[in-house]
Parts: C-alpha cells; structure tokens; sequence
C-alpha cells in the first residue's frame, strides 16, 4: 500500500501516483495502523514531494483562470475612466485620460498588458494616480493582522466548544452548542459587527467603535522612528510602551470577536463531526478496552486525531474568512485591504478594485498551499 | 470533508430513509426526522412561511410603502413600531418589504445557477475529454475564490447600465449565481460520470438517440436529486452575499427596492447617535430567514440526500452522517452498539491491523 510507513525507504517508485488534491490521501488511521512495519517500502519523501510540487504547480493555472475572470468582467462592459469620471469630465477630456492610460487599445493587448504588468509585481495604478502595489504593501498587513486575531478567538472558542460538543453527543451542552453554530452561521458578520459596537462601545463604552488604533498612538507609531511593520500590534511591542500595546489590544477585542465568531461557528462543527468520528474508530475502542479512562480517551487518544481535518479544511475556511474580513473591516473602519476595497467600490475606481481582487485571488492561492503544505507534514498518512 | 467520509459507505443510511423518496417530500421529511430535529425543521418551516408570507403580503401588511419619506429618526412609537431612519424611511414598512425584496432575488438567483451549473456539468460530464478539465480547472478556481470577491466583480459588470426595480433584483441574482455555479456543476459533473455508464444510457444510444437527448432526457433525471438539498442550502448563503452586496453600496437602490443589507449599511453611521432601531430590525430579519432556510436544509440534508454525502459537499453532510449511524448505535446501548456497527459498516483500511 503506498504511504505506508517507512521513514527510510528512499526512492522506490510507487505503484499509485500523488494526486492533486488532499482528499484523495488513503483513509488510514495514523498510530495504530502505522505501528505495524510492512514489507513494501514505498519512497514517502519521495511521494511527499511530489504531491507538493504538482500542488505548487497547480496554484498557476488556478491564479491565472481568476487574474483572466476578473480582467473581463471588469473590462468587458466599460474601461474604468468612463465609470469612475463619466457625466463629470467632458467626452474629449475623457478620451484623452483612456488614451493616456492605454484603454483605448483592443481588448487583448490590454489583458496582455496587464498580465505582464502583474508578473512584475505591479497592479497598476488607481484613478487617483496612486501604486496599488504600494496600497497593497500598506494595508495588507492590517487584514492579516485582523485575520491572526480573529483565528485566536476561533480556535479559543471553537475548539473546547466543539470537544463539548462531541463529548456530551445529543445532550443539553450539545444541543445548545450546535444551536450557537447555526445561529452564528446565520448572523452576517456586519450585523454581528454592529451589535457588538453598540453594546461593548456606545452603551457600555468598554472598547473603541472604530480604527485599529487610537489616533494619536497611530501618529506616535508612525514617527517614533522605528520600523513600520504595518502590524500594529509589532509596531506597538517594538516601540516599547505598554500602554501602545494595549491600545492596540483594545482596538482588536471587537473586530477580531466579530470575525473570529463566525470562524468559530464552522470550527465548532468540524471539531465535533470530526472527534464524534475519531471516536468511533478501532484504535479508540482498543484503548477503551484496555481500560483507558474516557476522560484519557478523549484527550489524549481521539482528540488529536480529530484535529487533524480541521486542519485540512482550514485552507477552505481561509477564502471565506478573508471575505469576512471586507464585511468586518468596513464595520469597524479597521483600515486594511478590504476597508480600501470598500473605499474604491464607492468611488467607482473599478481599476483599484481589479488590483485588490486580483490580489486576494493571489493570497488565497499562496495561503492554502501553505497550509495543505503544513497539513501534509502534520498528517502521518502524509508524511509517511 | 472527504477525507473522512469513506469510512461510512451510502449502505449505512440509504435502508433507513430509501422506503419514503418516493411519497411527498415535504411530509416524508416530516415523518423520518424525530425528537430536537424534528423541532428544528418545524421551527425552520415556519420562519419560512412567516417571511414568505410577509414577502406576499408586504402592500397590506406593512404600515406604508418602503420608500415613503417621514420625519428622520423617529425612535420606535405607536406611529412607527420600528422607528425611522435617517433618510425618512419607516423601518418596519423597510423590513416587510425586504422580505419581498430577498425572496425574489434568492429564487432567481436558485434557479438561474442551477440551470447554468447543471446544464455545464451534464455537458461536461458526458463529453469529458478536455472540454471536462478546462471547465473543472476553471470551477475549481471560482471555487476557491472567495465568493463575495466574486460576486462583486460580477455585479461591476451586470450593473453597469441597469436601473429599475426589477432590472435591480435581476442584477443582484446574477452576481450572487455565479457564486454557486461551481457546486452545481460539481454535483451534477460527478453524478454524470457515474451515470454514463450505466445500460440505460448505452440503451439510448444504441435506439439512436442523440448526445443532446441523452444528456438532458436521459441522464439529466437521474443525476438531480441531490440538487434540492444544494438548493436549501445554497439559499441561504444567497440571502448572505445579497446583504453583503447591499451593506458594501453595491446592492439595490433604496427607492426601487427595500434591501436589509443596504439598510444595515446606513444604519452604521447612526450607531454613533446611540440609535440602534435602524440596525436590530433588518439585522434580525436577515439572521431569522437565513436560520430558517438553514434548518430546512440541514434536515432535507440529513433525509434525503444520501447522494451528498459521498462528494463531500459541505461539513452538514457528514455531520448528520455521523450522528444517524451512532443513533442507531445508541438503541443497543453504549459500546457494545459501537462495536457492533463498526463491524457492521464498511471496514476502514486499517482494520487489518486488530486482531
């Protein structure tokens, strides 16, 4: 069977190729199973990589087919000048700004254009005459930033909700957790996001309404001369005052909640289907039998394993929090790459949008590569 | 959740529900679910009559028209229950109205994907070859774009032009459809490849009958009953992505449509004011259809629709899975039951290795 343990056997061809995507990975349980050494060596290292480099090969067309989606539907009912400027500048000003800009030029070599321009890093330029590239280098960090909180509070709240869930299988906690998942399934994020402002900051005033920061320690982060991260909870540590950090802090609170309880709501649910199944498997009877207490099944035998999809969704989860991230970010003025997304759709400026869109479409392929690469050396059916 | 789901063949649940697919779906659902699911899917079928009801009703049910202009920011009063906005509006006229307003952009846009998405994966199915891999390459990019992205660059491009009430909704289900597309043509894509080969279809071809009649006359019945489950629950992400739309401005203009989302967008900035009548009443309007829909389909999810399961769809899937089969272990009690139905399930891979 391929992906059978062996640590050592190098570069035996297998029978079975990789395939391309995660799912497909044998159904195995990992210690139980893998504890038995068997005589076909199967080159794992071998497989291991090549399943990466063909994933890594796929992010390719995957980005190109969206980078090309987006180009024409953007493009194919106007050129961003006329919609950005249109009934306000007189037709010949406008030709001559489409001229400048190369919009009258056929369809193709703008696309043409456009991808060279992205295989050098640059996105164009807004209607305001700004680098998206650089708008992107500013204000990436903060949504990343804001994802990274918002995956603290998923995890403190899904993950031992989820366990409670599983654990009291059909019972009053289990109940009243799955109902928190739906309910939370069926909030939209902004509306979340407002009912948090209005008790937490305007009846009770515990947190700030808006921004990432207080305005003045922004300024006071931005010249007190060290290096700007653009994260401003590094920015906040590096300048060394306590009360920056947790001016900071307090700013994340609500945001970060807001997203982070969406999150939390699928977490809830992988974490429980998933310890609900572990559960149910051979090895987990096997310690049961052995006299294991439930208490040590759970925690030490099923739990971990169950963990292990959660995982694997994640690289799914990652797309939906980022579009999250737009809704929660233009709740909370919190300014990152979907706050400014929101700024430009409301101006009409369709090619900063493009730029923006282009690039999430870039993340999220780089992102769940990154974490299919992180599932593969943490799921024993993968590495070995 | 594929990664799991072998573990569990079709075999374990099909017995418990195949006697009741062919009765009234509706009450079939009805009689195979008991207890707390039983309630969920009451609770979820009447939140969806009272809003389609309100959505039916909305010109005699609410107090005046959705774009009657009063004095602005009225707090909630006998005049107006749920208060007015800053622009004037009667929040509660609003509310019924947009009931109408979600309904009608949620059925179009059901049906628009599911004719594109399924007529695509019938044909992509069937044919295979490279017309299959270019239009799973590119399925499979959409899919993993984050869909409100999508529907945005969509509705750039649908809008451009359009005005109207109903040419407002039509755009808005467009740019919310292709959001779904993808997983129609999946379901229907991998359901197809199944099908081809069976001897009906071989039957049909050897009769004479054309690709096109085989595809749509043959297969397509076939390969579409796991479409209802799909429908329910994409209906709800629908009602999400059409507030998300109008909360980022790109929803339907206030005076053609009333639209929750575009409600909550200006609600924002009177939060600071201290008046919160603007944001609660369409915000739970939005979470109580969208947890309506939602039990709905898990339950239809959970009864009928074995055929999900298997192509890992969504986490709902697995989930009901999991919790019918350990039911049914539970009626033999405890461990004993577990031990049984394990053995009595499909054999995981591993178990070579117990004794």
């Amino acid at each position: 069977m391929p992906g059978e343990p062996s640590q050592n056997g190098p570069d035996v061809p297998t029978s079975s190729p990789p395939d391309e995507l995660p799912d497909v990975v044998p159904d195995e349980l990992p210690d139980e199973a893998a504890a038995e050494p068997t005589s076909k060596k199967s080159g794992s290292s071998h497989v291991l990589a090549r399943y990466l480099t063909l994933r890594l090969v796929l992010i390719v067309p995957t980005v190109w087919i969206l980078v090309t989606v987006v180009f024409f539907f953007l493009r194919v009912t106007g050129d961003p000048i006329t919609a950005a400027q249109g009934g306000r500048l007189p037709p010949e000003k406008i030709w001559e700004l489409k001229q400048a800009a190369g919009y009258n030029d056929p369809l193709i070599v703008q696309y043409g254009r456009y991808l060279w321009q992205i295989l050098h890093g640059n996105f164009g330029r807004t209607t305001d005459n700004q680098s998206i590239s650089s708008l992107l280098i500013h204000y990436a960090p903060a949504t990343l930033e804001l994802v990274f909180w918002a995956l603290i509070v998923a995890f403190l709240v899904g993950i031992p909700l989820g366990r409670l869930a599983a654990r009291h299988y059909n019972k009053g906690p289990d109940m009243a957790i799955r109902g928190f998942a739906i309910l939370f399934y069926a909030a939209p994020v902004f509306f979340v996001a407002l009912l948090l402002k209005l008790v937490f900051s305007i009846w009770l005033h515990w947190f700030p309404i808006s921004q990432r920061a207080s305005t003045s320690v922004q300024i006071a982060m931005a010249t007190d001369g060290h290096v700007d991260t653009h994260i401003y909870i590094i920015n906040a540590i590096i300048s060394g005052h306590f009360s920056y950090v947790l001016d900071v802090l307090q700013h994340a609170v609500l945001p970060g909640l807001a997203l982070g309880l969406l999150t939390a709501g699928v977490f809830i649910r992988m974490v429980r289907i998933n310890l609900l199944q572990t559960m149910r498997a051979d090895f987990v009877t096997a310690a049961r039998a052995r006299g294991v207490a439930e208490s040590k099944v759970v925690s030490q035998h099923a739990f971990r394993n169950a963990l292990i999809p959660v995982v694997t969704v994640m690289g799914m989860e990652i797309a939906m929090m980022l579009g999250g991230a737009i809704l929660t970010e233009t709740s909370f003025e919190w300014q990152g790459l979907g706050y400014i997304l929101s700024q430009y759709l409301l101006k009409r400026d369709f090619v900063a949008v493009q730029g923006i869109v282009t690039f999430f479409a870039l993340l999220v392929a780089v992102v769940s590569f990154l974490i299919d690469v992180v599932n593969a050396l943490v799921d024993p059916r993968v590495r070995y | 959740m594929a990664v799991v789901t072998p573990v569990l063949s079709v075999a374990d649940i099909v017995p418990a529900v195949s006697g009741k697919k062919r009765q009234f779906p509706g009450l079939a659902l009805l009689q195979s679910t008991h207890g707390i699911q039983r309630i969920m899917l009451l609770i979820g079928v009447v939140l969806v009559i009272f809003f389609v009801v309100l959505a039916l009703f909305a010109p005699v049910l609410a107090p005046y028209k959705f774009n009657a202009i009063f004095t602005p920011q009225l707090p909630p009063s006998a005049m107006h229950w749920f208060g007015t906005t800053v622009g004037g509006f009667d929040v509660m006229s609003r509310v019924i109205y947009g009931a109408r307003t979600a309904i009608e952009v949620i059925l179009l846009a059901v049906a628009l994907s599911i004719a594109v998405g399924v007529t695509l994966g019938v044909i992509s199915g069937f044919i295979g070859t490279w017309v299959d891999r270019v239009l799973v390459l590119i399925m499979d990019a959409l899919y993993s774009f984050p869909s409100l992205l999508l529907a945005i660059v969509v509705r750039i491009m649908v809008a451009a032009g359009h005005s109207g009430p109903f040419a407002g909704i039509l755009s808005a289900a467009v740019s919310i459809t292709v959001v779904f597309i993808p997983q129609y043509f999946r379901v229907t894509r991998n359901a197809t490849i199944q099908a081809k080969v069976e001897p009906y279809v071989d039957a049909a071809r050897v009769a004479g009958a054309n690709p096109g009649r085989i595809m749509f006359g043959h297969i397509l019945p076939n390969v579409s009953q796991s479409i209802p489950v799909l429908m329910t629950l994409n209906a709800s992400e629908a009602i999400l992505t059409l507030a998300a739309l109008g909360f980022l401005g790109l929803g339907i203009e206030p005076n053609s449509a009333a639209e929750w989302g575009f409600d909550l967008s200006k609600a924002r900035s009177d939060l600071i004011n201290g008046i919160w009548w603007t944001a609660i009443f369409p915000g739970i309007a939005i979470v109580l259809i969208v947890l309506g829909v939602t039990l709905i389909g898990e339950s239809l999810n959970d009864v009928l629709n074995p055929l999900l399961r298997t192509r890992g769809g969504t986490t709902t899937a697995d989930e009901e899975e999991v919790a019918s089969v350990i039911e049914s272990t539970d009626i033999n009690g405890g461990l004993d039951g577990a031990q049984r139905s394990t053995a009595g399930a499909a054999p995981p891979p591993q178990s070579r290795g117990e004794p």
